[in-house]
């Protein structure tokens, strides 16, 4: 094991790509993810490698396309208005099949906001945030080493997949410093590039584009393009899952909601209230089938997330109706509490003999809060 | 587990302090978080840093009730000297904090007259060292040692000149 060093995660994001060999950095600055900026800057030019403060996020997002269609490991970063800005490259992007990562480190909106925490991207993130039928592979780590790994990672399944990567980061997590380790980066052997922009001399020329104007062809595309999202939904997901294999209850967050959630799960057990929690890592694809075999054990889920309840409509889908789901949520920069959360929980316990009932049993009539 | 939330004027080196008490945690094998209070603060605005340094994993890097405040100038004592616990512990930089009696009978207090003894060593931005010298003697949970070496990481090589003047700093401070 190498020795650990003291690093902000904004800091650790830019390590791991470079550790994943990206040499290609395109962004424009804005708080709370200039570090990273700063960093790519810093390392890139130790390296030799590209680095471009761009005059703006589109400028930005579409000299990542460029790079990427010559075959390069790019990437981009900014904060939430900032990739708002960069949403019609990205539909290009995948639009295109090219493989890049893109790093949101979200602060609180909408409009411009201001520079707290937030995580209220979330449906911009995993349900399109630019137009057509496209996803991103979206992660959503929640320490300085997840952080680190998890974007050196992106690069790898940026190239396998042909598709870029988002890693959801938010203020907090950008801005916390914890030790990190700057592993090895160890990934299967991917296959050379053949699509790539490289120059057509002694072979045919490649083409990259997105405008598809034969009858049938953009069809086609599409369906091609889903099936490697249906093939990602069986490889990719990952989450964690923290004293579920008890729990009665069970609390689910992604990224610095997860920090908060983790404690709260220990208050609450010291308090003899049986909670576990689902931290899903992949945010989309997202971890379904967990949540639902879960549910299947438990009185009620609660949902805790940086906004006014988001990734909650993932939850419910996953549940369907199995057990209630509750949402407890901060907005504008406010984060939750450990307390908070044990506070919303039990009175949630106050409830119980309502929330007890069995689905089927319930009378059809009866409003339920959510 | 101790959890430390320091807090001052941007410029003190709060931020500073709070890294350097994570690399000291650090290098003692523990757990370590360090969570700065971000924003457009520059000098003169308010700047915190909650650190927290543990036997296990940490969960939440948020700290609700510190176990020790470090406080460096007035506002922050006055806005988070509530959340310290009863048998928590307060370090106040006495050269521009003033503590009254109600928060000295709650909680045990430890003043440094860190702005005075900084001047006196000739550097005014020392002062910050002072007060974590302070705080390795009272609490004995992170070695002076282990600070003196974080000073290294703190300070880029270019500013390594500066590490003698507060290697004595830190040493004034746990002389006190």
């Amino acid at each position: 094991m190498s020795e650990k060093v003291l690093m902000c995660g904004n800091g650790a994001i830019g390590e791991g790509a470079i550790q994943a060999g990206c040499r290609h950095y395109f962004g424009y600055p804005i708080t709370p993810q200039n570090e990273l900026t700063a960093y790519m800057a810093e390392r890139l030019g130790e390296l030799g490698g590209v680095f471009i403060q761009s005059e703006s996020e589109l400028a930005a997002i579409n000299m990542v396309f460029g790079a990427s269609a010559a075959g390069a490991r790019a990437m981009t970063s900014s904060s939430s208005p900032g990739i708002s800005l960069k949403q019609e490259g990205i539909s290009y992007i995948a639009g295109a099949e090219l493989p890049c990562v893109i790093v949101n480190v979200m602060r609180a909106g909408p409009g411009l906001g201001d520079i707290t925490p937030s995580q209220a991207d979330y449906f911009q993130a995993v349900k399109g945030g630019g137009h057509g039928d496209y996803r991103l592979i979206t992660i959503g780590p929640a320490s300085v080493q997840e952080l680190y790994d998890w974007t050196a990672r992106a690069f790898y399944l940026a190239d396998k997949y042909r598709n870029p990567v988002m890693i959801l980061g938010d203020g907090f997590l950008g801005q916390m410093m914890e030790p990190l380790e700057i592993r090895k980066i160890k990934e299967p052997k991917l296959p050379e590039k053949t699509w790539a922009l490289t120059g057509a001399k002694d072979r045919k020329a490649n083409i990259i584009r997105t405008l598809m104007l034969k009858v049938g062809e953009l069809e086609e595309h599409n369906k091609k393009i889903q099936n490697k999202y249906k093939r990602m939904e069986k490889e990719l997901i990952e989450y964690e899952a923290v004293l579920t294999d008890d729990a009665e209850i069970i609390l689910v967050a992604y990224g610095t909601c997860a920090r908060v959630c983790k404690e709260s799960v220990f208050l609450l057990r010291k308090e003899g209230i049986k909670a576990g929690l689902i931290r899903p890592i992949t945010l989309w694809p997202y971890p379904s089938a967990i949540i639902r075999k879960i549910s299947n054990n438990v009185r009620y889920v609660l949902t805790v997330e940086m906004s006014a309840g988001q990734m909650v409509e993932d939850v419910k889908l996953a549940v369907l109706g199995r057990c209630p789901v509750h949402f407890y949520g901060r907005m504008g920069g406010g984060v939750p509490t450990s307390e908070e959360i044990v506070k919303k929980v039990k009175k949630l316990e106050a409830h119980r003999p309502e929330d007890d009932q069995p689905l089927a049993g319930r009378h059809k009539g009866t409003k339920r809060k959510e | 587990m101790q959890r430390i939330l320091a807090a001052g004027f941007g410029g003190q080196g709060i931020v500073s302090m709070g890294k350097m008490l994570a690399c000291a945690g650090m290098k003692e094998g523990k757990h370590v978080s360090a969570l700065p209070s971000y924003g457009p603060e520059m000098r003169g605005g308010t700047a915190n840093c909650s650190v927290i340094i543990s036997e296990r994993e940490i969960a939440s890097p948020f700290i609700a009730h510190p176990d020790t405040l470090i406080v460096m100038n007035q506002a922050s004592l006055d806005k988070f000297s509530k959340l310290v616990l009863n048998d928590g512990l307060i370090i106040a930089n006495s050269s521009l904090v003033e503590i009254n009696n109600d928060i000295r009978t709650k909680t045990r207090v430890v003043e440094v007259p860190a702005n005075d003894m900084a001047i006196e060593l000739g550097n005014l931005k020392v002062a910050n060292m002072i007060v974590l010298g302070a705080f390795a003697r009272e609490t004995g949970e992170v070695k002076l040692d282990f600070l003196k070496a974080a000073l290294e990481k703190i300070f880029p090589p270019r500013r390594h000149n500066l590490i003698l003047i507060n290697v004595k700093a830190l040493d004034r401070g746990f002389k006190i």
